[in-house]
């Protein structure tokens, strides 16, 4: 199971949306909010690193890590992937 | 050859004209600038509903190359302008300020500079320390920008800036200056090896009072990673492509020369010259290759920054700047001392000093430093076809 706190922990510790982390709703643009290439590369290796999985490149797409829900439904398809 | 081309000739024949007093003087390529005024060069990118011609990086690249052959700094100063545009007509759209701004541009031809490069932070185009403090509808900025291109030229600059003043140094937005808005206060003097002309003075730039709708509404990360870093790389790219071209067409008038003289026999130096014919074909290839992709992506923002996207022009970059930097070595080599000379018909020595520059203009070890980054999470596996 991933919740959204979950996820607001990890973006947490990014230096762009690290002030933000705890307001940013599910729905709002990551990257309206500052998240650039970067940013989002260590995202995702905090994701993969926090749920023991790892994207496949058809996942590293900008949607795939655009909002919260998003990301959510990300680490749950790859979550249920591993698991089928 | 097609009207563009055409247009692209006239204007790279007098920058051509006044090539080397630009060098020598280093100072800004008027008369070339002029000439791309009055073909209308400006406003290639701007959408036909705001009095451009809509046309793409493809058509762009095309121009930064014919320029390129006949004057590094005119290229560059076209190529740079683009650059800009290219943002503009990605973000602007939504924005009726930058609307209004992209049709003075096309209609009045103006000349847009860019200020990325900050004192204390170099070529990390994704930080700043400036920052906008906006109240009431109006903002100010003072940035210490230690390198602008043509800023006293310029019409208006594009800067980057902190959101606010307590944001992180990352939270940057993008900013039309225009020229009679700020105070530019020169800080250094461009006095350097080579891209003499581009006249890349380091400056203290002070905006007060200017209406907010004049910031581009999308942060700058997006900005910089749906159209800014594409339109770098491949405009720089073909601004290098035509030095290299230019110094294979001396090297190879010279073999040619050499031939004519001692008919029956291949010149030793030919093998060279068939040696960097190949390199400048493999360059062209890559940079072909990237616009190619480039447009097959363009209009998809997830596409566009996604990882893989951002890998391939980040190896653009430092291949591209690398190979051409090698190419007119190379050409020089076979050359000898009619292109180590000036004044020759084969003279090598300007473009040269101005190529130098290519793995510097955003070093090449930072732009590797964030590939590695981006490296740390892409899985491979591409195909011939695609990625
Ligand atoms: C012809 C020309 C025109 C220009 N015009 C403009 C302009 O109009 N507007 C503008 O804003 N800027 C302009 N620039 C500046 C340019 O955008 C870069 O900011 C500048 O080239 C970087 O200068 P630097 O080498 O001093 O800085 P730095 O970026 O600080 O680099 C210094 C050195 O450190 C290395 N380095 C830095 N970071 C890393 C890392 N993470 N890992 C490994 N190595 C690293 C670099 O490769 C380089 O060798 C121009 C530059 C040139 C050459």
């Amino acid at each position: 199971m991933v919740t959204s706190d979950d996820i607001r922990t990890i973006l947490g510790s990014n230096e762009a949306l690290a002030p933000v982390a705890q307001q940013i709703a599910e729905d709002d643009s990551l990257f309206d909010r500052g998240l650039d290439s970067f940013g989002s590369v260590q995202l995702m290796l905090a994701l993969e690193e926090r749920f023991g999985i790892e994207f496949p490149d058809e996942f590293l797409t900008r949607r795939s890590f655009s909002t919260i829900r998003a990301i959510r439904e990300t680490v749950s398809a790859v979550l249920q992937s591993v698991a089928a | 050859m097609n009207a563009l081309a055409q247009r692209a000739q006239r204007a790279a024949a007098v920058a051509a004209q006044h090539a080397d007093a630009v060098d020598r003087e280093g100072r800004f390529p008027a008369e070339a600038v002029a000439a791309l005024k009055a073909e209308r060069l400006l406003g290639l990118q701007i959408p036909s509903q705001f009095e451009g011609e809509g046309a793409g990086l493809r058509q762009v690249a095309v121009v930064c190359s014919t320029l390129g052959q006949a004057c590094s700094n005119a290229a560059m100063v076209f190529a740079m302008h683009h650059i800009k545009v290219a943002s503009l007509v990605a973000h602007g759209l939504d924005s009726a300020w930058h609307c209004q701004l992209m049709e003075r541009i096309a209609r009045e031809q103006l000349l847009v500079a860019s200020s990325t490069t900050e004192a204390g932070i170099g070529g990390d185009l994704r930080t700043s320390f400036c920052a906008v403090e906006a109240e009431d509808g109006v903002f100010s900025l003072g940035k210490d920008a230690s390198v602008i291109s043509y800023g006293r030229q310029a019409d208006l600059i594009l800067a980057t800036a902190r959101r606010h003043p307590d944001a992180a140094g990352s939270d940057q937005v993008l900013v039309a200056l225009l020229a009679d808005q700020i105070f530019l206060e020169r800080t250094s003097v461009w006095d350097t090896l080579g891209m003499r002309g581009t006249c890349s003075d380091g400056f203290r730039l002070e905006a007060r009072g200017l209406p907010v709708a004049q910031i581009l509404p999308k942060p700058f990360a997006e900005i910089a990673a749906q159209s800014m870093l594409a339109a770098s790389h491949l405009l720089w790219s073909s601004v290098w492509f035509g030095i290299a071209n230019a110094a294979v067409d001396r090297a190879r008038a010279f073999v040619q020369g050499e031939a004519r003289r001692q008919p029956g026999q291949v010149p030793p130096t030919a093998l060279r010259l068939a040696e960097v014919s190949n390199t400048l074909q493999a360059l062209r290839s890559a940079i072909v290759a990237a616009l190619v992709r480039y447009e097959d992506v363009q209009g998809d923002a997830d596409a566009i920054g996604s990882i893989g996207f951002a890998v391939m022009l980040n190896n653009l970059k430092t291949t591209a700047s690398e190979m051409a930097v090698d190419i007119v070595q190379r050409a020089l080599a076979i050359v000898g001392l009619a292109g180590y000379k000036n004044g020759t018909p084969f003279s090598l020595g300007r473009p040269l000093r101005d190529v130098l520059s290519a793995p510097l203009m955003i070093g090449n070890d930072r732009i590797l430093a964030n590939t590695a980054k981006l490296l740390l999470v892409q899985k491979g596996g591409g195909q011939l076809m695609s990625a």
